[in-house]
């Protein structure tokens, strides 16, 4: 779909712009399970409005962080500052989190997209049909969420996060073993997502995928922030050693 | 004795021609057990699922406890209920031991366990699954609740029906509470235990035939229900 088309459907949505919480920070931020340590003393600075990826190796800690920021946990010592607030309610109800795994309801395709927009008190209708377009799942618009294909459950999810008016949309994963065709649609959407204002924090593994979407990335190994960089000198000119292992596969 | 075979013509004669005696006791047996299923569904499906979605301590001991109350003897069940309702007991003053009401207690106090321990397990399954994007959500406790109830819908069902088979089908708690007085408080199970005792195996044979499709029933639904779930991927 056209992206123009997109973001007229996104402004039909009255999708807010995410800048209005920028700068997010961290300030010592830890998180223990069981006296392991997840993520240490974690001392970040995201103010960009470009899409923000998340990159390290397996147990970095990536997908806790996310959890962290949507709320999901708390963290063991450390805060979150938002726009300079601690305070999580004022980003609570702005902000979405789409899951590696998708988390279907048990109801139909349509009834997972209900079920998050009357969780919201929106009264006005909205448009199923055109979003479903979006994701080219228009047709499958009545059959049970649990039966679509891993992919086409991935996209769904990822339309259903948008119900929410999301300013933050967070996805970890998002395109794991997903063929080409979904994860075009997926990508588009976020870069028409961030066209539209929407602050996007990505997590992956693809390097390639990584230098299509990245206007900044963030590189974690073992719960420590190695290093945060605008994408061109992160590709180009990684300052740590582990950043240039996991660029060439070593890591 | 009558033979095997004169018995069930003369029992079906009675179910075919809708005799007025056994209608009437099939009709409140049905009625004693749904009553007594209804409020085992309404306390079992909201402790079920507030256990299936709680992290507690003690929880575990709480778990074993009803778990161990599936297996609740009947009698024993109809002797405590007896005892309770019993003029001098603490619930003498409600005046129902020998009614309909003391039976629908007792199917309760023995159905209320299967119901509330097989929800907790199903909904449970479902909170699992559920639990990150509820969480990522911020949904209070009630629309968490309310969400789980209505997935697990058509698992419920049949947990329902599994307590109303074993409801229908109980002779021990309802024959001490009810005192299987005729017109009043006889059911279908306390009507066979009786008539066949008396030698009127007809009877007892139409009433448990009857029973027996009450309870091919029942197991049809839950089989048409575990594949219509299947069929849309709900269960």
């Amino acid at each position: 779909m056209h992206s123009d088309k997109i973001k007229e459907i996104f402004s039909d949505l009255e999708l807010k712009p995410g800048n209005s919480f920028l700068p997010l920070k961290t300030e010592n931020l830890s998180y223990f399970i069981d006296e392991k340590e997840i993520i240490s003393d974690l001392n970040i600075n995201i103010f960009s409005d470009e899409i923000t990826i998340i990159m390290g190796p397996n147990g970095a800690g990536k997908s806790i962080f996310l959890k962290l920021l949507n709320g999901i946990i708390k963290p063991t010592s450390g805060k979150i500052l938002w726009n300079k607030k601690k305070d999580f309610s004022f980003v609570l109800g702005r902000q979405a989190l789409v899951f590696q795994k998708p988390i279907l309801l048990r109801r139909s395709v349509v009834a997972n997209l209900d079920f998050i927009h009357n969780l919201t008190n929106i009264k006005d209708k909205y448009d199923q049909d055109q979003l479903l377009k979006i994701v080219d799942l228009l047709n499958k618009k009545n059959q049970p969420a649990r039966l679509l294909s891993f992919g086409e459950q991935q996209r769904l999810s990822l339309i259903r996060a948008l119900l929410f008016r999301p300013s933050l949309l967070m996805l970890d994963e998002p395109t794991a073993n997903l063929d080409p065709a979904s994860t075009k649609i997926i990508e588009d959407i976020i870069v028409s997502l961030k066209e539209f204002g929407i602050k996007i924090i990505f997590v992956t593994h693809n390097i390639l995928q990584a230098k299509r979407l990245a206007g900044e990335v963030v590189f974690f190994d073992k719960g420590k922030l190695v290093e945060h960089k605008n994408a061109k000198e992160f590709f180009t000119n990684p300052s740590s050693k582990q950043v240039s292992k996991y660029l060439d596969g070593i890591l | 004795m009558i033979e095997f075979a004169e018995a069930s013509k003369l029992a079906l004669n009675l179910i075919l021609s809708l005799d007025a005696d056994i209608l009437e006791i099939v009709i409140l047996s049905l009625k004693v057990s749904i009553f007594a299923l209804a409020i085992a569904c309404i306390i079992g499906f909201s402790l079920g699922s507030l256990l299936a979605s709680n992290k507690f301590y003690g929880r575990g001991v709480i778990l074993i406890i009803i778990n161990s109350l599936m297996a609740l003897p009947p009698v024993v069940v109809g002797l405590v209920v007896y005892m309770a309702l019993s003029k001098s007991g603490p619930l003498g003053w409600l005046n129902i031991l020998y009614t309909p009401s003391a039976m629908i207690v007792a199917q309760s106090i023995i159905i209320t366990p299967i119901v509330l321990a097989l929800s907790r397990q199903v909904i449970e399954d479902i909170h699992n699954e559920y639990y990150d994007f509820f969480k990522s959500l911020n949904l209070t406790k009630f629309q968490i609740v309310k969400s789980l109830i209505w997935d697990a819908r058509y698992s419920l069902i049949t947990v329902s029906l599994a307590g109303f088979g074993r409801g229908i089908a109980e002779v021990g708690a309802v024959i001490i509470v009810g005192g299987n007085i005729n017109h009043f408080t006889r059911v279908m199970t306390t009507s066979i235990a009786l008539e066949t005792s008396m030698g009127n195996l007809p009877f007892a044979l139409a009433l448990g035939i009857i029973l027996l499709l009450i309870s091919l029933s029942v197991n049809a639904l839950v089989m048409a229900l575990n594949l219509t779930s299947k069929k849309y991927a709900f269960g």
